[in-house]
């Protein structure tokens, strides 16, 4: 279970609270207007800002004295998720040894995720001789060989198209189910919620809500998130 | 605090190997002297034939540098003699105290009497200005015709350089109090001031000048290394102030013999014949088999003008207001 | 947070070495020169004056190179054509000549008997009238136009290609654009290249006084020097050096208060299209703003090659012995300067936002301002009652020239680290990528380009230098520059002039192999 204890986030005049936590394996979608702090609450979590006050903790255990290469989490960014110097290979052997010294089971596992995400025979090319697609690819093999009890999004897909993204979201919760992890995705998408997540939690107004059931929210969304949906008409 | 006792050994052994080789003589002097070019070189061959020693040349900077470095070391110094003074630095260089006398006797071929008992002339010359025959057909006889003249000179900076420095005493020996007028006159002939002689001479042969501020001695390099005879210095009516260029032996040595030897090789014919086609230079004294062929072209001024170094020193500063006077506004 | 802060105090304490080393040789040893000192500093009214006239000339050749650089930087952004790249390598060469040299080069164009004056001749028209305050500014726009340059084309290249495209949307005119992305960037970036330049311009001696024309050319590095060895003053040379690191710490904390554009050749080769300025007339002008700095620039280069030419293939050995010296020396000052350099810009990344890294930077600055007269004296003070300098001649010069190219290297990298650790940082953190994993997977393939640039620059700055030497000069241990004037002073104008071809050439070629180097198989 990973657990927001009282959670405090400050980032300039900013400030952020969350205090919920969210059950081992489930997927949750983080939503809200832009700016509401959506990516703030990720980088809390990842280890990238310290909390002003509050913890958290994964099974229990404050995630506080954790650099955030030694979280039990993996991340995908926005964007910059690969080294564009590096091999489709080499980038996702960093997620394994961070020095890309691999041993032969390494270097094997390393392969069979290439090929899991559908990218067997381009383990030798760089980032610029793939296409964004193939390039998201990568990034999710990577999440495969950590794999690391949990996985957070930050409105990873946004730069593909409708397609291409619905296709990569239901890879992400075909990984997640194998590896059984907890994510957490950042969107801006209503949909992307609907597509893959059980539960969304709404961020607005410096507070992250607890998780609710997707369909549920949606349904009956409160005030703030109905202004966020704007006119778009909910499905039943 | 075991350190020091232990620097003192390896110190006490270091001295002890020395002791069995060859004793070192560190003679300071400017860097021109020690380069491949200088008299350097040849000097140390001929010395170390005769001296069963090690001759060190140290070289810093001009004449001018020479003594700071010296006045920054202090009785700590390296050196057993230091060569390549002048006699505007002299007197400031007794005031140290850093100097012995040198004891050595010897009759010079300088136009003036020489009785310092602390420095020791080695070469001397005198200041000119140098120009190309095919381009000044008719040269200035005078520094007020040249200052008269419209001919374009190129002249060094006293504060950075010897002779920027000899001829601001050269005026000023030549006018007196009437000096600032002859630089009044002269600063529309003076196209730049360079930092140093090099600058200087490099400008006048790329014709940047008509005249550069030099050595009556600077056409025999090039008659003598080049074969060519173009260049030539003006004989000024006023007379021409000398450098006269010198050693001393530093009072703090430890090898006071071996320092005294050489100043006495520095006056000898073997060390005197070297100075005249390295230095460019008269030698302080002739050698035996007399000056290179090409000097007896040079021309030799009627009249040599010369401070003695108390003079030098006091006049210096004044001297040196006036030339900022004169030009700086 | 205990990793995090282990990170946090390498970094820092790295940077902090190399601190400590700049603020010895800076300030340390302007210290050890006033505490020799018999008395204390007293500046009379000729050195005001030169304060003044340092101010003066200074002010005068940053505006004017800037002002320059402005068209010229604009044409090299919006044009494209052969032998661009290489003219922009070209352009480089004034700022690591050796100041003899480049003003024989310059003269030879220049001056009284140069190619404008013959000329002008032939049309019964009097030579030029180069010496003088124009002349000096001439000089320093030479030294100076290549940088202001390339720190200009810089901030032009970093407007995005989008917003040239947006703009050729919209239907802009060459002045639209002007107003809307082109001031902005000046804004930012012009202050930054004048302090740069303006501070590089008030320590300037040698050029001052071969071009200015007599005593009224004095700066505040000729005082120093009279102060040194005409009156043997060392408190006023202190005293003097001190008036000289405050106008460079002025210019300094101007640079600082406005964003300094970093001067990598990285993207030199993106060109936007540029619809607005597509019609002929700007065109001609452009190709007339390109061709007359490259002329300006590259004809003292090739008077400088024409002269030296005759000569260089009949070096003595004694000349080619400190070539190779010069190069060792060079070598091994990009090294270090390299080592002072990274620990610098890591550690102001890590501290970015606090006062201490905006100290650090400033630091990275002393250098510019430093008297190398005052350098050298205040080494041999601090060596000469433990060790004989002479011994450490070539170590000094090779730890003196590093420091004297740290401000240039800093401009490189500072803003690259930024760059490759604000895009690729959290990536690596969360990968746990520290220590030797990230500097061989992310610094050292993302930080070449700039490193290649730092280092070509610091080994050509070193190849020039002469500076300290003076002092502690081993008649056998000579460096290239060195050598050159020992040539000069022994009448053999040829065969210096013949040397300082080998000097440019060798300079030049230093920097091309470091920048190419940082270049070759680099994916950016």
């Amino acid at each position: 279970m990973l657990t927001l204890e009282g959670l405090t986030v400050r980032q300039g005049g900013f400030e952020l609270r969350a205090d919920f936590s969210v059950r081992a394996g489930a997927m949750t979608a983080v939503i809200g207007p832009s700016g509401a702090g959506k990516s703030t609450l990720l980088s809390a979590i990842a280890g990238f800002i310290r909390p002003s006050a509050g913890r958290v903790l994964w099974q229990g255990e404050d995630l506080g004295p954790l650099l955030p290469g030694e979280r039990p989490a993996t991340v995908i960014f926005q964007d910059n998720n690969l080294f564009p110097h590096l091999s489709a290979f080499s980038n996702v052997a960093l997620g394994l040894r961070p020095s890309l010294k691999l041993g032969p089971a390494e270097g094997a596992a390393v392969e069979a995720a290439l090929a899991r995400v559908g990218l067997a025979g381009l383990e030798g090319r760089k980032p610029a001789a793939l296409s964004g697609g193939q390039q998201s690819r990568v990034a999710l093999a990577r999440v495969l060989v950590r794999a690391r009890p949990l996985l957070l999004l930050d409105e990873p897909f946004a730069a593909l198209g409708p397609a291409l993204r619905a296709e990569m979201l239901d890879l992400v919760a075909e990984l997640a189910r194998d590896t059984q992890a907890t994510v957490l995705m950042v969107t801006h998408d209503p949909a992307d919620a609907e597509q893959v997540a059980e539960q969304v939690t709404f961020v607005d107004g410096g507070q992250a809500l607890a998780p609710v059931p997707t369909g549920q929210l949606l349904a009956e969304p409160p005030e703030a998130l109905r202004a966020y949906l704007g006119q778009r008409k909910t499905r039943p | 605090m075991r350190y020091p006792i232990i620097a003192a050994g390896i110190l006490a052994i270091a001295g002890a190997v020395q002791a069995r080789e060859k004793p070192e003589l560190t003679v300071y002097t400017y860097d021109s002297f020690v380069s491949d070019w200088g008299p350097g070189p040849q000097v140390e061959r001929a010395f170390e034939e005769i001296c069963d020693c090690d001759l060190k040349f140290v070289g810093a900077g001009d004449g001018a540098a020479l003594l700071a470095r010296l006045r920054l070391e202090g009785e700590r110094t390296r050196a057993d003699v230091v060569l390549g003074l002048d006699t505007n630095l002299t007197a400031t260089a007794a005031d140290t105290g850093l100097f012995a006398p040198h004891g050595v006797e010897v009759s010079f071929d300088l136009p003036v009497a020489w009785d310092d008992p602390l420095f020791l002339p080695f070469d001397w010359g005198y200041f000119a200005f140098v120009h190309d025959r095919k381009t000044v057909s008719d040269p200035p006889g005078s520094l007020r015709e040249l200052a008269e003249s419209d001919l374009k000179i190129v002249i060094q900076d006293p504060r950075s350089s010897t002779p920027g420095l000899g001829l601001l005493l050269w005026v000023k020996a030549a006018y007196g109090d009437a000096a600032p007028e002859l630089w009044e006159g002269l600063a529309d002939n003076i196209v730049t001031v360079t930092r140093g002689w090099s600058e200087a001479y490099g400008l006048f042969l790329d014709g940047e000048a008509d005249m550069v501020l030099s050595y009556t001695t600077s056409p025999a390099y090039h008659l003598i290394a080049e074969g060519d005879d173009t260049k030539a210095a003006a004989a000024f009516a006023e007379g021409h102030y000398m450098q006269v260029e010198v050693a001393g032996k530093v009072a703090s040595t430890d090898r006071p013999e071996l320092a005294e030897k050489f100043l006495r090789f520095m006056v000898s014919d073997r060390f005197q014949s070297i100075i005249p086609t390295t230095n460019w230079m008269y030698p302080a004294v002739v050698p035996a088999a007399g000056l290179p062929d090409g000097f007896e072209t040079l021309i030799r001024p009627e009249k040599a003008l010369l401070y003695g170094s108390e003079e030098a020193r006091r006049m210096r500063d004044a001297a040196l207001n006036e030339w900022l006077g004169a030009l700086g506004n | 947070m205990a990793g995090r802060a282990r990170q946090l105090n390498l970094a820092v304490g790295a940077g902090s070495a190399a601190a400590a080393v700049v603020l010895a040789l800076t300030l340390g040893t302007l210290g050890a020169v006033a505490w020799r000192a018999e008395s204390a500093a007293r500046l009379g009214p000729s050195d005001w004056a030169a304060v003044r006239f340092t101010l003066l000339q200074a002010t005068l050749s940053a505006l004017i190179s800037v002002a320059l650089a402005i068209p010229v930087a604009r044409a090299l952004a919006r044009r494209r054509f052969a032998g661009r790249g290489v003219l922009i390598t070209l352009l480089g060469a004034p700022f690591i000549l050796p100041v003899i040299v480049a003003v024989l080069g310059l003269l030879a164009v220049f001056g009284r008997a140069g190619l404008l004056s013959q000329f002008l001749g032939r049309f019964g028209l009097p030579p030029v009238q180069i010496y003088g305050l124009h002349g000096v500014v001439l000089a320093h726009v030479f030294f100076n136009l290549p940088l202001a340059t390339r720190l200009i084309l810089q901030g032009w290249l970093a407007i995005p290609a989008e917003r040239f495209r947006l703009a050729a949307s919209l239907g802009f005119s060459e002045r639209d654009v002007g107003r809307e992305l082109e001031r902005p960037m000046l804004r930012e970036v012009l202050p930054g290249a004048f302090a740069v330049i303006f501070a590089i311009c008030t320590t300037s001696f040698a050029v001052v006084l071969a071009l200015g024309g007599g005593p009224r050319a004095t700066t505040v590095e000729l005082a120093i020097y009279q102060a040194f060895r005409f009156d043997f003053d060392l408190g006023r040379a202190a005293g003097l050096a001190l008036v000289q690191f405050a106008i460079g710490a002025a210019a300094a904390g101007l640079a600082l208060r406005f964003q300094v554009p970093q001067a990598t050749g990285g993207g030199l080769d993106r060109v936007a299209g540029r619809p607005e300025a597509d019609s002929p007339g700007r065109r001609i002008a452009d190709t007339a703003w390109i061709s007359l700095a490259a002329a300006f620039l590259l004809l003292p280069l090739g008077m400088i090659v024409l002269r030296g030419a005759p000569a260089l293939f009949g070096m003595p050995p004694a000349v080619l012995a400190a070539a190779l010296r010069s190069v060792l020396v060079a070598l091994s000052s990009t090294v270090l300067a390299l080592a002072l350099a990274l620990p610098l810009a890591f550690a102001m990344w890590h501290l970015r936002g606090r006062r201490l890294a905006g100290w650090l930077e400033a630091l990275g600055y002393l250098p510019v301002a430093a008297s190398p007269l005052v350098i050298g004296t205040g080494l041999f003070i601090l060596f000469h009652p433990v060790v004989d300098p002479v011994a450490l001649a070539l170590p000094v010069t090779v730890v003196v020239n590093a420091t004297m190219s740290l401000p240039f290297a800093l401009r490189a990298l500072v803003p690259a680290v930024a760059r490759v650790e604000g895009r690729f940082g959290p990536l690596a953190d969360s990968l746990g990528m520290h220590g030797q994993a990230r500097l061989r997977h992310l610094h050292w393939p993302r930080l070449r380009r700039p490193i290649g640039f730092s280092a070509g620059l610091a080994a050509a700055l070193s190849m020039g230098d002469l500076g300290v030497i003076a002092l502690f000069a081993d008649p056998e241990q000579a460096t290239l520059p060195l050598q050159l004037y020992r040539l000069m002073a022994a009448y053999r104008m040829e065969d210096a002039a013949g040397a300082g071809l080998l000097l440019l050439v060798l300079a030049v070629a230093l920097f091309w192999l470091f920048d190419r180097g940082g270049r070759v198989n680099a994916d950016t």
